[in-house]
């Protein structure tokens, strides 16, 4: 019988120890699976750990692969800390995409890097605008904001399809063999986002500006008045209310502030990896969900996204080199789901001291409760 | 006449919605207990593949394959219910991420994907066939849309007669609504919420996995990583737009099955409108479904279970 006592108060430690030790138990229960599948797991693992952080160039790609769920994870935790659940990461990020790489087209050639700043502009105000849509349903009908921005998701993913494979756009390749095999335009390279080389190690522009906006966002939350609503609306929302916060226009600028986030991955996305507008490539890397698992697991800061990040990017990256017969499709996810709920459990741990207890105690009321 | 436009939507409707109402049915079945789970499009994914992978495994006559998938799927997707009913009824973890958590873990890129590739899933060699139910399906009008249905179509209308009776003229499902709206008023007259509320979230659990299987062993019988494509959320708000009842839900599940229809049906008579317009219409009318009945004066007549994602905390009322 498990029972559980609230903790008085919440020692520091916790905040680190409750993410390592959640990704250790993740991990051992994902060795279960590894053994399932008739693998070896310290092999797995191993291989893992190479591929995604140690072989040669294999920490450039990481980083890569990390930028896109930068801002995704900034995305989530942006709206998740006033208890705003915004699903829609995915959604925001494919019109952030769709937005910034229309402009990288109509600008990259005769701009060049001038249309950088014009391609993060436009990935941010389509995220924000597709996201502010879900916070003023939510706002005025108080509609379930998880399951529009899922539907949203779903939607912004069928337009990005039709823009490419059912329609004559202006983002489709209109060559004879982009007409058989329906693919994206590419922007002028001189509109491409730049690299900066540190030691052996190849840093994406996009990657930067997430440090940038994860060190912003920090000191949003901590220092200002914004950041103080916020913390309030999200834990007391009764309390909020009384002290005549304005918690209406908050949900709809918390969640602009999130799809901006997201969307501003997109634009990230077409500047430092595809230069192009793939819808499938989009759909199958699922960036959203994964940012809401940085978040989680990074218990919401911002700060702490980014060292996360770098871990789930490795993590993708080592998965998607590493797919074969003996390191089935599918893995990677299950051990970023795996992480999310003991990182979800680890939480309790951190509120709630674990009490066992035998049955035959049970007879007082006071001991069932915990049942 | 069978071959009516109405008619054809009006059939396809009841078949594209079935998987919708299994879904949904369970999920009414565990919020009404108070928990939410909107693990949904994860179970429904585990069901998916369980089904599948032992559609393609087993031997044996084709009504004895189907019994066991489906039983499979029942047991895969409880198992995934059963995690999120420890996470939120022992642990107490917040309702609404858990059942993310669990979408995540299971979802198209988690879990099922994992299994199929392990399996190699491809095309599953048995399928759901329509039944010719007494050599009706010809009958004009009624025969396609009532008599040419597969065996869970006719399951489902058991269970949604079988779960209204339990729900509302049954002491275990009085005992259930009362642990959905006051876990502690039932917990005062003995009744015990931690087990109710266990064993209808798994139940709700292994109702989704049927929907996944309908999907997996009728709708799409070839594997696609994450092929429920958002039924399970969907599902999530017929809960809300059928009122928390079984039968409403029904005919709000073939109303989206008809929307999911009508993409087929229409590109079937070569109807020049892009895919992914007709595509995004269930998605288009679950939003606004959901601001329809989000309204303050719906939200008063709905009877959403008043304890709906509140944990019980026996000790701290």
């Amino acid at each position: 019988m498990i029972r559980l006592e609230r903790r008085v108060d919440q020692p520091k430690w916790l905040s680190l120890a409750v993410p390592v030790g959640s990704l250790v138990a993740a991990l051992l229960a994902g060795s279960l699976l590894i053994l399932f599948s008739g693998n070896d797991v310290l092999d797995t693992y191993r291989r893992i750990v190479t591929r995604a952080f140690t072989d040669e160039g294999a920490l450039s790609a990481s980083i890569l692969a990390a930028t896109p769920l930068l801002f995704t994870g900034l995305a989530a935790a942006a709206a998740f800390r006033m208890g705003v659940f915004n699903i829609g990461g995915e959604g925001q990020f494919v019109m952030g995409a769709i937005a910034a790489s229309g402009v990288g087209l109509a600008t990259g050639g005769s701009l060049g890097a001038g249309a950088i700043p014009l391609m993060i502009l436009a990935g941010v105000a389509a995220g924000a605008a597709w996201a502010a849509l879900v916070g003023a349903l939510k706002a005025f009908f108080n509609t379930n904001e998880i399951i529009i921005s899922l539907m949203l998701n779903y939607i912004a993913s069928n337009i990005a399809y039709y823009l490419i494979f059912n329609s004559e756009s202006y983002w489709r390749l209109l060559t004879p063999s982009g007409r058989q095999f329906p693919q994206g335009r590419s922007i002028d390279p001189s509109a491409e986002w730049s690299f900066t080389h540190i030691g052996p190690i190849d840093f994406p522009l996009g990657f930067w500006v997430g440090v940038i906006v994860a060190a912003v966002t920090w000191v949003l939350y901590r220092k200002t008045r914004y950041g103080f609503e916020v913390k309030v609306i999200g834990d007391a929302p009764a309390a909020a209310k009384y002290a005549g916060m304005r918690t209406r226009r908050k949900i709809i600028a918390v969640m602009s502030l999130s799809g901006a986030l997201a969307g501003l991955g997109g634009a990230s996305d077409v500047g430092d990896i595809r230069h192009l507008l793939d819808p499938k490539g989009l759909r199958q890397a699922g960036y959203g969900y994964t940012g809401i698992v940085i978040a989680a697991l990074a218990r919401l800061n911002p700060l702490g996204v980014v060292v996360v990040a770098v871990l789930m990017g490795g993590l993708n990256n080592a998965g998607r080199s590493l797919q074969g017969p003996d390191f089935p499709a599918g893995l990677v996810g299950t051990l970023q789901g795996l992480i999310l709920f003991f990182a979800l459990g680890g939480e309790i741990t951190a509120r709630y001291r674990i009490r066992l207890q035998r049955r035959t105690t049970a007879s007082t009321p006071a001991a069932e409760a915990g049942a | 006449m069978n071959n009516n436009l109405f008619i054809v939507i009006a059939a396809s409707a009841i078949y594209y919605g079935t998987p919708l109402f299994f879904a949904a049915l369970g999920e009414v079945i565990t919020e009404r207990s108070g928990v939410l789970n909107l693990g949904v499009e994860g179970m429904m994914l585990l069901g998916a593949v369980a089904a599948s992978g032992t559609a393609s495994n087993l031997s044996g006559p084709g009504w004895w394959v189907l019994t066991v998938s489906i039983l499979a799927a029942m047991l895969a997707a409880g198992l995934g219910a059963l995690v999120h009913a420890f996470a939120t009824i022992t642990l107490r973890v917040n309702q609404t991420v858990s059942g993310l958590a669990l979408t995540i873990l299971a979802g198209g890129a988690g879990l099922s994907s994992y299994l199929a590739n392990l399996w190699q899933l491809e095309k599953a060699p048995v399928q759901f066939q329509k039944i010719d139910v007494f050599g009706l399906k010809d009958t004009p009008i009624l025969g396609p849309i009532l008599f040419h249905q597969n065996a869970l179509t006719y399951l489902s209308w058991i269970l949604c007669g079988v779960a209204s009776w339990y729900l509302f003229r049954t002491r275990a499902g009085l005992h259930l609504r009362s642990v959905g709206e006051s876990p502690q008023t039932a917990d005062a007259v003995g009744i015990n919420v931690v087990r109710y509320r266990y064993v209808h979230t798994i139940a709700g659990g292994a109702l989704a996995g049927i929907g996944g299987a309908f999907v997996s062993l009728a709708i799409n019988t070839t594997w696609a990583d994450g092929m429920t494509s958002g039924q399970g959320w969907i599902a999530i708000a017929l809960v809300i737009f059928g009122f928390w009842r079984p039968d409403l839900t029904l005919a709000g599940a073939y109303l989206f099955g008809a929307f999911t229809s009508l993409s087929f049906t229409l590109q079937e008579r070569g109807v020049k409108l892009a895919p992914q317009f007709l595509d995004s219409l269930p998605y288009l009318m679950t939003i606004v479904v959901l601001v329809l009945v989000s309204t303050g004066w719906a939200k008063r007549r709905l009877g959403a279970p008043a304890s709906l994602g509140i944990p019980y905390e026996r000790e701290e009322r």
